[in-house]
């Protein structure tokens, strides 16, 4: 392990994201700083006198000067202590790790959702280039992508909840009753669902046009005229070729779904990191948003050194 | 009309079509148990601990989980015994004992007495008390005069405040006043606030992070036990789906309907449940420069805006028509003779004429929403197009509530001439003495955005503020509010109707001018 560690091309790459960290923190710590209004006067409202709005920002230890601030969140963070947030009386870190789990089922779900659609889609689609099929997939794809998914998922509340009410119209869990697989995919079908829809339509729009450029080459020729037949010839030969430039564009479309699930999670109540967010910085709870952002910033750069490793041990040349 | 507004409408109206259409289909509805009532609530609770919130979505659920001394007696914001029987008032107004109801026992099972009462206040007002630390707390300056509380005895308990301060009672009624367990308070320390312990007719069960707050009925309450078994409250910070998950039964009531849903909920299936409260919703004018200082202009102002119109047309009859500064809730200190300033654009425009100023420019701060602000962009644009209809020249700027606050808050002067704004209280003499006292301008560390002077009502609110007999206060405030009504530091506009709406399984349930939810009456079959 410590030699895995300890190996030059990710030792530099781990170096390499200290700085990365710190400037976020930096920068998330100054613009809470920045912005106008401030948690004291939000925490007050209508009774945030001056006076009354220092005496609680002396509570709140804010008022120190700033730099002295950052450093002491910073020395806290380091050592695993992201404070406590002014709004919700508990530990950053207890509500964003619990957040970021609630995020990670309703992006992936329609990470999942909206590749498996789209591929399947778009393959359809360019099988039967100028059919019936194509023009169908062509304009619901179109639509797909053209309804803002705020806007589609209080259509599918209105629809499925108010009128059908064959799905609850939002939360996460049941009031009451088992917290079990099945009550979670109850809530969680029609925000993935509507999260996914404008995924899906990208990723089948150019798993089309990937797989046309496919089957316009010798080697598909050469399989139909050795006899293969035309699933065969679509399904395992092109779309295996195709999937080479579907995949970066998958890629892409997993951090839309990770951003766009901010308005679903609105919409539908889910209780995310992005509405989580929404609502600290709209009440000015300063160490949540800190807090929040540098996780996610975290996250976000492990990701990618484990990516870039995961690459250097496929493609010995990416080392250097 | 604005934009918003016009397509917020239309976008109902689609959605009502739609329903409609599909609604033929629609199987049984989903069942909340009987016994248990689901509360869609605003927002998350910031804590359950009473002495350090400062949200009324807080105090909907913690008016249900603890006692006050006193309470307001049912429908007015006039106080009654609660935890404490009765009180005396010394003639000086400073020194007030209270006698403490006997066998009554927190949640948890320690005892209410004297001491508790003495924990509870020590804890929020003295720094070197033990458990201050579990704070901040907000609003401990609403008891800012009480100078010592002392036990007298195990059921007595004494206040000495520094200076008479009349309204004293009535912050005891308000939430930031309710008596929690010290036993609690030792056992779990800066964690009180999700695991808190009271006396009230509901006991905390758990509280499931962004999901719900379940309270289960204390068969023990002193006042009888309440009808519920149980009650959850539910967070649902979007108004949109708040209305959806009341219509398809996910939730028994909702509190802050939306204007535009409204419409929604007429039918036998619900029960719409009104309420006017101690809300004042106003434009601050700036008297030190500009327009507006001038008398005339300022009337001209609250003659040229058609009130009833933004209560009926914007609001959707959410609102009543305001008169003067204090709201009518306040029953016992309204002046009845004061008429709002009818709607005369004819009279807005002689008035102006005699001022000898011809369009005035006024630059107008509009909050995009906030505590009490009711529908403050749609309300702002049409009080530009009546302003402008006599002669105004009137330009918006829109800022974030926040935002918005830091720019009105500090005063006016060099920023605007006029500013939209909305109080709620719990006693005739927090706003006024907040916001129209010459002792109140901002760097006096007051409300008084405007500038507004008058050594009258400076003199009137001080002796309202230490009178010991309500009647006299009464007399004060009444002519406190017809001398600011002429003045016309303000445009007076509107006062909340709040509202709710609950299932038809929900019964005995009303709602409180004090803006509290109070749910141990009511019955969910």
């Amino acid at each position: 392990m410590l030699r895995f560690i300890l190996n030059p091309y990710i030792l530099k790459r781990l170096v390499s994201a200290v700085p990365v960290l710190l400037g976020i923190s930096v920068i998330v710590f100054a613009i809470m700083a920045l912005i106008p209004g401030d948690p004291a006067t939000a925490i007050l409202g209508s009774y945030a006198t001056p006076e009354n709005v220092a005496a609680l920002n002396e509570d709140l230890g804010l008022d120190k000067p700033l730099v002295q601030q950052y450093f002491i969140w910073l020395g806290n963070m380091l050592q695993g202590d992201f404070g406590r947030s002014f709004a919700l009386n508990r530990p950053v870190l207890d509500e964003v790790l619990e957040r970021f789990n609630a995020t990670l089922i309703l992006a992936g779900t329609s990470f999942v959702l909206c590749s498996i659609l789209g591929i399947i889609a778009g393959v359809v689609s360019a099988a039967n280039q100028y059919g019936w099929a194509d023009k169908a997939i062509t304009f619901v794809v179109l639509l797909g992508i053209s309804i803002p998914s705020f806007f589609l998922g209080m259509m599918m509340i209105l629809t499925f909840a108010v009128n059908l009410r064959w799905f609850p119209a939002s939360g996460m869990w049941p009031i009451y009753g088992s917290r079990d697989i099945w009550a979670l995919i109850d809530h969680l079908a029609m925000p993935a669902l509507a999260l996914s829809v404008v995924a899906t339509g990208v990723i089948a729009r150019l798993s089309r046009s990937a797989m046309l450029e496919v089957l316009r080459q010798d080697f598909i020729r050469t399989a139909r005229a050795k006899g293969v037949h035309e699933r065969g010839v679509v399904w395992r030969h092109a779309l295996r070729a195709a999937m080479v430039s579907i995949i970066p564009v998958l890629g892409v479309q997993a951090g839309f779904v990770l951003s766009g699930a901010v308005y679903i999670e609105v919409v539908f109540q889910w209780p995310g990191l992005g509405r989580m967010l929404v609502d600290a910085i709209l009440r000015r709870d300063i160490l949540l948003v800190q807090g929040g952002v540098v996780f996610v910033a975290a996250c976000y750069v492990f990701f990618n050194i484990v990516v870039d490793v995961a690459q250097s041990y496929l493609d010995p040349r990416i080392k250097t | 009309m604005n934009i918003l507004t016009l397509t917020r409408r239309a976008l109902m109206a689609g959605g009502t079509a739609l329903a409609l259409s599909v609604s033929a289909l629609s199987p049984a509805a989903a069942q909340t148990p009987p016994g248990v009532l689901i509360v869609g609530q605003v927002a998350e609770p910031q804590a359950l601990d009473p002495a350090a919130v400062t949200a009324v979505n807080d105090f909907r659920i913690l008016m249900n989980v603890y006692d006050g001394l006193v309470r307001y007696a049912s429908g007015t914001l006039e106080v009654e015994p609660a935890l404490a029987t009765d009180w005396d008032i010394s003639d000086d107004g400073t020194v007030y004992t209270f006698t403490l109801r006997e066998g009554v026992t927190f949640h948890d099972g320690s005892p209410f007495d004297a001491e508790a009462v003495v924990f509870n206040f020590e804890r929020m007002l003295n720094d070197d008390h033990p458990y201050h630390d579990t704070g901040p707390f907000p609003l401990a300056f609403f008891f800012s005069a009480v100078e010592s509380v002392e036990a007298v005895d195990d059921m007595t308990v004494r206040f000495t405040l520094n200076a008479p301060y009349a309204p004293f009672l009535s912050n005891l009624a308000y939430p930031t006043g309710l008596i929690v367990s010290p036993q609690a308070v030792m056992d779990q320390g800066a964690e009180f606030g999700r695991n808190p312990s009271g006396t009230g007719p509901f006991r905390f069960v758990e509280w499931r992070s962004n999901e719900a707050v379940v309270i289960e009925a204390n068969p023990d309450y002193w006042d009888g036990a309440p009808e519920l078994e149980a009650v959850v409250f539910r967070p649902i910070t979007d108004a949109n789906t708040r209305v959806a998950e009341m219509l398809s039964g996910g939730i028994d009531m909702m509190v802050e309907v939306p204007p535009v849903a409204l419409s929604e909920f007429q039918g036998d299936a619900f029960n719409i449940v009104e309420q006017a409260g101690p809300h004042v919703w106003f434009l601050i004018l700036n008297m030190r420069e500009g327009p507006f200082t001038d008398q005339l202009v300022r009337q001209a102002a609250n003659y040229a805006i058609n009130k009833t119109a933004l209560v009926e047309e914007v609001l959707e009859g959410t609102a009543a028509v305001a008169a003067g500064p204090t709201p009518p809730a306040f029953a016992w200190a309204y002046n009845e003779e004061l008429e709002p300033y009818p709607y005369d654009p004819d009279r807005a425009r002689e008035l102006l004429a005699e001022a000898g100023v011809e369009n005035p420019s006024i630059t107008f701060y509009v909050t995009e929403g906030g505590s009490g602000m009711l529908d403050p962009v749609a309300m702002g644009t049409a009080i530009q197009a009546d302003l402008e209809a006599v002669g105004f020249d009137v330009t918006i700027e829109t800022y974030e509530w926040n935002t918005f606050l830091g720019r009105v808050n500090p005063g006016l002067e060099g920023e605007a001439d006029m500013a939209e704004m909305a109080w709620m209280t719990n006693d005739p003499d927090t706003l006024p003495y907040l916001a129209l006292r010459t002792d109140a301008f901002p760097d006096a560390g007051g409300f008084n955005s405007g500038y507004y002077s008058n050594p009258e009502v400076d003199a009137l609110l001080e002796e309202a503020r230490t009178a010991t007999s309500q009647d006299r206060r009464a007399e004060l405030y009444r002519e406190m509010q017809a001398i600011v009504q002429e003045d016309a530091p303000w445009v007076f506009v509107a006062n909340w109707v709040q509202n709710a709406v609950t299932s038809d399984r929900v019964e005995n349930f009303s709602l409180e001018p004090s803006f509290f939810l109070l749910l141990d009456d009511v019955v969910k079959n």
